[in-house]
C-alpha cells in the first residue's frame, strides 16, 4: 500500500494544474459550483459585517433558521450513525454490516459540518473552547449540547479509523481498532442518547415562549425518540440517493443487504413511532391543550402530527407487513419531514408565539443559502470519502 | 428479543429524562430568598410621565459602552413607537393607551434582575452572574455569543450586537452594580424627577409598594409584578391598570431555569445506567451467539460423523451386496453354461456318429472357463 493522501508530488501536480481542474470542474459542475461560489461570498459577508450582515436574526428570535436547521434537524438526522453501529455491534444485527460504516461517516460528517455551520451562528466562534475548558456553566442545556458534539465527534472519528488505515494500509493498526469497535458503539449510542435528549431540554427553560401545543416538559424524551426514528429513516434515504449516486463504489454485499435493512429499519421506526404518537397525545391531553386545537395553531399541529406522524405510521403498517420496500421509502420520507417540520414548529414557528406578527422573524435568503453551501460541503464530503476510502464496500484485503 | 432489549433501554434514558421533567414541575418553591439583603428597585407606572429623564440619565452613566441615540432624550415622539432594548440602549420607556383611562401609561422596561435568572443558567459559560446585591451582572470576555441567555430570557430583554465582527456581545442593564457596591444609586433611580423609581432592600419595596396600593387603592390594581412571576425579580411595578395591558405577559411562579435543572443530573445517569444495559445486551447477546455457535458446531459435527458412518455402511453393504450380485451371477453364468454344454454334449452324444470335431469344440469352451 502506498500513502497516497498527499504527497509532494501530487500536491505539485494539483498547484501547477489547478487552473485547468478547476476551468473542467466548473464546466462539468455549473450548479454545485455556484453553490460554492455563493456561499463562499457569503462567508466573507458573514466575516466582514457579521451576523447582521447576512442574517435577519434580531433581539426576539435570537436562534433562527441556523439554529433549527443546523442543529436540531442536522443532529436528529445524524442519529442514524449510532443507531446502526449499535444495532450491529452491540444487538448483532448482522445483515447492517456494511451499512455501519455509510452511517457512521454521514454521521461524522453530520456532526463536523455542524460544528462549520457553529462558527456562523455563534459571535465569537474563536471563543468555542471557553464553555469545555476554561468556564464550564454545567446548568446549562446547551452546555450539555456542546459537550456531547465535542465527545461524538471524537469517538465518531476513532470509529472511523479502520476505514482509514485500511485506507492507508496499516494493517496492525487497523486490527488494534476494529477490536474496539463494541466498546466504541456503545460510547456512542450513550453520547447519543444524552446529546438528542439534551437538544430537547434546550427549549425547556423557554417555556413562557414556546407554543403551550409544542411546549412539553417531556421534550427530551420526544426529542430522543424522534431522533432515533428520524435517523433510522435517514439510513433508508442515504441507501436511495447512494444507490442512484454512488452505486460505483459500492460492493455486493453492500447491495445485496440493501432490502433487508430498509424491511428492519422500517419495523424499528413503525415501533418508536407509535410510541411517539403516544406520547404527544397523552400530552396534549394531560396539559389540557384539546382547547387550541381550533386556532391556527392547532390547525397546523394537527398537520404535523396527523400528516407526519399518524399517516407514516399507517404507511410503515403495511409496508413492513407486506414487505412493500417502495412504501417503506416513502413513509421514510415522510417521516424525515415530519421531524424536520417538529423541530421547525418548536424553534421558529411556535417560538414567539405571542409577540405581534411585525416582530417575528422569518429568515432571509442568505441564512438559507449558507446552510445549502453548508449541505453541499458536506456531500461533497462524503463522496470523496466514498471513493477513496472503503464505506460503501469492504475493503479487498479485508473481505471475507 | 434484540428488540425488546433495545425498547426498554429507551425507556431507562426516557425515565431519567422524565424525572428530571417532573423535578422542574413539581417545584413551586417560594421566590428566592437566596439574598434577602438584595437591592431592587420599584416602578410606579401611576407615578410615571414619560419624560424619559431615566434613559438619558442611564446613557450618560453608560457613555464608554452605550452610543449616543438618534433622537435626543427629549425629543418624546418616540414614544408612539414601542420600543424594546437594544445594543444601543439599556433602558427604555414605552407608552400604553388603555381602554377606559383618558391618560396613558408609562412602563420602563430594563433587566428585571431575576432572583433566579434564567440567562444565568442558560449561559454555557457563566458569563452571567447574579451577585449577592441584586444585579445580575455580564462578563464581557466570557461571551462566546451563543445568545442562549436571550432565548431563555422571559421579559425579551437582553441584545445582542449583530453587526459586531470582532468583538460582539451581549448588552443589558447590570442595575448600575459598581455603583450601588460604592453605596450609590443607579443612573435612572437618581435622575427621575418624578419618584416612580425607588431604590432599596428589596423586601422593604414589596413593602412600600403595599403601603402605596393601601393608602391609594383606587390608584392601582392589587397586584405587584416581579413578586412572584418567574420565581420573582429584584425589580417590582405597580400599576394603574393591569399588567398584561402594559405588555408583561403572565408568567407562572416556579423558577424558569428549574425546569432543565436536573438535566446535568439525568445525564449522569445515563452515563452511568446506559453503558451497563448496552454492555450487558452485548454480553447476552453474544453469550448467546456463542452458544448458538457451539450448538451448530456439535450438530455439524454429529451430522458429518453420522455421515461418515452410514457412508461406510452403506459402502460395505454395497460390496456386499455387489460381492454376492457378482457371486450369484458368476454361479448362474456357471450353471448356465454348465447347463448349455450339458445340452450341447447330449445333443452330441446323441449325434456321436455325425461328426467328433464338435465334441472336442465344446470341450475346449469349458476349460477356458
Ligand atoms: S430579566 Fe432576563 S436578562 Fe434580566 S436577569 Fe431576568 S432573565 Fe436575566
Ligand atoms: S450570549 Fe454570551 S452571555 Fe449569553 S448565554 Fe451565550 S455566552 Fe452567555
Ligand atoms: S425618569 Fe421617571 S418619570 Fe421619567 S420616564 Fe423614567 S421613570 Fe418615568
Amino acid at each position: 500500500m502506498n500513502f497516497k493522501l498527499l504527497s509532494a508530488d501530487t500536491l505539485k501536480a494539483y498547484v501547477k494544474d489547478y487552473k485547468v481542474t478547476l476551468k473542467a470542474y466548473v464546466k462539468d459542475h455549473k450548479v454545485i459550483s455556484a453553490i460554492l461560489f455563493v456561499g463562499l461570498g457569503l462567508t466573507m459577508l458573514r466575516f466582514t459585517l457579521g451576523i447582521a450582515g447576512v442574517s435577519n436574526l434580531d433581539d426576539n428570535t435570537p436562534w433562527g433558521f441556523w439554529m433549527s436547521f443546523d442543529l436540531l434537524c442536522g443532529v436528529a438526522l445524524s442519529a442514524g450513525g449510532c443507531a446502526v453501529a449499535a444495532a450491529y455491534h452491540v444487538f448483532g444485527i448482522r445483515h447492517f454490516g456494511p451499512q455501519v460504516r455509510a452511517a457512521l461517516a454521514t454521521a461524522f460528517l453530520g456532526y463536523f459540518f455542524e460544528v462549520v455551520a457553529l462558527q456562523y451562528e455563534v459571535g465569537q466562534p474563536w471563543r468555542l473552547v471557553y464553555p469545555l475548558f476554561w468556564s464550564p456553566g454545567t446548568r446549562s442545556a446547551l452546555f450539555l449540547v456542546g459537550l456531547c458534539v465535542f465527545l461524538y465527534l471524537i469517538v465518531l472519528f476513532i470509529e472511523l479509523l479502520p476505514a482509514l488505515f485500511e485506507y492507508l494500509g496499516m494493517r496492525t493498526r487497523r486490527t488494534a481498532a476494529v477490536h474496539w469497535s463494541v466498546h466504541l458503539a456503545v460510547a456512542g449510542a450513550v453520547i447519543a442518547i444524552i446529546h438528542q435528549s439534551a437538544l430537547g431540554s434546550l427549549y425547556l427553560i423557554a417555556q413562557p415562549k414556546v407554543h403551550p401545543l409544542w411546549y412539553s416538559d417531556f421534550m427530551p424524551v420526544l426529542f430522543l425518540i424522534s431522533s432515533i426514528f428520524a435517523g433510522l429513516c435517514m439510513v433508508i434515504i442515504e441507501g436511495i440517493l447512494a444507490h442512484k449516486y454512488l452505486k460505483k463504489y459500492m460492493d455486493e454485499q453492500h447491495i445485496k443487504n440493501a432490502d433487508k435493512v430498509v424491511l428492519s429499519c422500517g419495523n424499528a421506526v413503525f415501533l418508536l413511532m407509535i410510541s411517539y404518537l403516544f406520547i404527544r397525545i397523552v400530552n396534549l391531553i394531560a396539559d389540557d391543550n384539546i382547547q387550541y386545537l381550533t386556532t391556527g395553531y392547532g390547525m397546523w399541529f394537527l398537520v404535523e402530527i396527523i400528516g407526519f406522524v399518524a399517516l407514516p405510521v399507517f404507511l410503515l403498517f403495511i409496508g413492513t407487513r407486506e414487505k412493500r420496500i417502495r412504501l417503506v421509502k416513502i413513509s421514510a420520507i415522510i417521516t424525515v419531514l415530519g421531524v424536520m417540520l417538529n423541530r421547525f414548529n418548536v424553534s421558529i414557528i411556535a417560538f414567539n408565539y405571542n409577540l405581534p406578527p411585525d416582530e417575528r422573524y422569518s429568515p432571509s435568503w442568505m441564512e438559507i443559502f449558507i446552510s445549502v453551501f453548508l449541505v453541499t460541503l458536506l456531500l461533497l464530503a462524503y463522496r470523496l470519502m466514498c471513493a477513496k476510502m472503503p464505506i460503501l464496500k469492504e475493503h479487498d484485503d479485508y473481505t471475507g | 428479543m434484540h428488540r425488546r432489549i433495545f425498547l426498554s433501554l429507551l425507556s431507562v434514558a426516557g425515565l431519567a429524562a422524565l424525572l428530571d421533567a417532573g423535578d422542574g414541575q413539581a417545584a413551586s418553591t417560594p421566590p428566592s430568598d437566596k439574598y434577602p439583603d438584595a437591592f431592587g428597585v420599584l416602578h410606579d407606572s401611576a407615578r410615571c410621565i414619560g419624560c424619559r429623564k431615566c434613559e438619558a440619565g442611564c446613557r450618560a452613566r453608560h457613555a464608554d459602552l452605550l452610543p449616543e441615540p438618534d433622537k435626543p432624550f427629549d425629543d418624546l415622539s418616540v414614544l408612539e413607537k414601542k420600543r424594546r432594548t437594544d445594543y444601543r440602549c439599556y433602558t427604555v420607556v414605552n407608552k400604553y393607551t388603555v381602554k377606559g383611562r383618558e391618560t396613558p401609561v408609562f412602563r420602563k422596561i430594563q433587566c428585571n434582575h431575576c432572583l433566579e435568572p434564567a440567562c444565568v443558567s442558560a449561559c454555557f459559560v457563566k458569563a452571567l452572574t447574579k451577585t449577592e446585591q441584586g444585579p445580575v451582572v455580564y462578563n464581557p470576555g466570557l461571551c462566546v455569543g451563543c445568545r442562549y441567555c436571550m432565548v431563555a430570557c422571559p421579559f425579551y430583554i437582553p441584545a445582542y450586537d449583530y453587526g459586531g465582527v470582532l468583538n460582539p456581545l451581549v448588552y443589558k442593564c447590570d442595575m448600575c452594580a459598581p455603583f450601588i457596591a460604592k453605596g450609590e444609586l443607579p443612573a435612572c433611580v437618581e435622575s427621575c424627577p418624578k419618584e416612580a423609581l425607588n431604590f432599596g432592600k428589596r423586601n422593604d419595596l414589596l413593602r412600600l409598594a403595599r403601603e402605596r396600593m393601601r393608602t391609594h387603592p383606587a390608584r392601582y390594581v392589587p397586584h405587584i409584578y416581579g413578586e412572584k412571576e418567574a420565581g420573582g425579580t429584584s425589580w417590582l411595578y405597580i400599576a394603574p391598570t393591569a399588567h398584561t395591558a402594559l405588555g408583561q405577559q403572565e408568567l407562572g411562579a416556579s423558577p424558569l431555569p428549574q425546569r432543565s435543572a436536573g438535566i446535568m443530573e439525568a445525564a449522569c445517569m445515563t452515563a452511568g445506567i446506559a453503558p451497563v444495559l448496552l454492555g450487558g445486551a452485548y454480553l447476552v447477546r453474544r453469550r448467546r451467539d456463542e452458544i448458538a455457535a457451539s450448538e451448530r458446531e456439535a450438530a455439524v459435527k454429529e451430522a458429518v460423523d453420522n455421515a461418515a458412518a452410514e457412508t461406510a455402511a452403506k459402502l460395505k453393504t454395497a460390496a456386499e451386496e455387489a460381492a454376492k450380485d457378482k457371486e450369484t451371477a458368476i454361479a448362474r453364468e456357471v450353471k448356465k453354461a454348465r447347463e448349455e454344454t450339458l445340452g450341447e454334449i447330449q445333443a452330441q452324444t446323441a449325434a456321436a456318429g455325425d461328426s467328433g470335431g464338435n465334441a472336442s469344440e465344446a470341450k475346449t469352451e469349458e476349460d477356458a472357463r
